[in-house]
């Protein structure tokens, strides 16, 4: 088998196992990476939001917040890890058109 | 490591972001003259790898999380300079779709990921696997101290970035603008979270999938190393 269909299939691997990155943190308790707390983690850590962080922190509405659908946070750890893996898939997609367009651009003339 | 929107100050993302300019057409510029158009895909797995490997979050029991970049790998594997396209591809789609990492940190985040991270792990892994045979095991220790002091780097960037805010962007009485914490903790905490934790899982990644391909593919290997050299 060629080299790169071995490694796509070796992503797809990794698209199924991605959950895990969602399971793991919840089951040893471990909240959000350092320095990439919401204003309400904010508050409880020093106290108050800073006025900037506030006003710039909503700035963009991501369709899919945290690899997950909108209003599924309550939704329980089977949705989010379905959740999870229709964003691996979609990014994974999204990803390789925007470097495939890229790349027939760079590699034009090149042979 | 993706910063967010709101924990820099204007002054930082802009800096950023016009450090990232040249670099980006640099990279460009590079990867025009040599990237032929079979390469491409493998290309787009690099992103997508990268990309997807970010998704593992691996927890501290009871305190935070963090994750491998994958970005030494592909410079290794394709050259920091299309490591750096790569990269950013990612990072960009991630801020946008998923709201991982900040429009406005883009640049920063983009310096750490997607230049500092590939470039110093890059230049490790060539000085530490200098001459040495396709299915050396030297190869596999460079690809994993590559990896491990890669994202250290980069870590110790996104600490100084956070721990310069509350210098700069400060209330009349003291209460900070954007990220709160200083130079004194930002800075032994990404760090250290790294050092400890996360590096490793880097350098784990990074080297088992040279082992792989030294067994499945070495004519890969000996490819992107006659490839490499060209630039």
């Amino acid at each position: 088998m060629k080299l790169t269909n071995k490694l796509w299939i070796g992503l797809g691997i990794l698209v199924i196992l991605s959950p895990l990155g969602l399971l793991l943190p919840e089951h040893f308790k471990a909240g959000s990476a350092w320095g990439e707390w919401g204003a309400d983690e904010m508050q409880k850590l020093v106290g108050y939001v800073p006025q900037g962080l506030e006003k710039i922190s909503s700035l963009w509405n991501a369709p899919m917040p945290d690899y997950a659908f909108k209003g599924w946070e309550e939704k329980g750890l089977s949705h989010l890890s379905l959740a999870y893996i229709v964003s691996a898939i979609l990014g994974i997609i999204v990803i390789a058109i925007v470097i495939l367009f890229i790349g027939k651009i760079l590699s034009r003339g090149n042979e | 490591m993706h910063i967010p929107d709101g924990y820099l100050g204007p002054a930082t993302c802009g800096f950023f972001y016009v450090v990232m300019l040249p670099i980006w057409t640099v990279a460009s510029k590079i990867v025009k003259k040599t990237l032929r158009a079979r390469q491409v895909p493998m290309l787009a797995i690099g992103a997508a790898f990268s990309f997807v490997i970010m998704m593992f979050n691996v927890p501290i029991p009871g305190g935070t999380t963090g994750h491998a970049v994958g970005g030494v790998l592909v410079a290794i594997l394709l050259g920091p300079w299309a490591a750096c396209i790569a990269l950013t591809v990612a990072l960009v789609i991630q801020a946008l779709l998923f709201g991982d990492g900040g429009i406005t940190a883009i640049g920063a985040n983009c310096f750490n990921m997607a230049f500092v991270l590939p470039f110093v792990g890059y230049y490790i892994y060539k000085a530490i696997s200098y001459n040495a045979p396709i299915d050396s095991k030297r190869r596999v220790l460079a690809a994993g101290i590559a990896g491990y002091i890669g994202i250290n780097v980069a870590a110790f960037f996104a600490g100084v970035e956070f721990g310069l805010q509350p210098l700069l962007h400060h209330t009349a009485n003291g209460q900070a603008l954007y990220c709160p914490y200083g130079f004194k903790v930002a800075v032994p905490v990404m760090l250290g979270e790294h050092l400890l934790i996360f590096g490793w899982v880097e350098a784990i990644v990074t080297a088992l999938v040279i082992k792989y391909l030294q067994k499945h593919s070495p004519e890969f290997i000996k490819e992107s190393e006659v490839a490499n050299e060209t630039h």
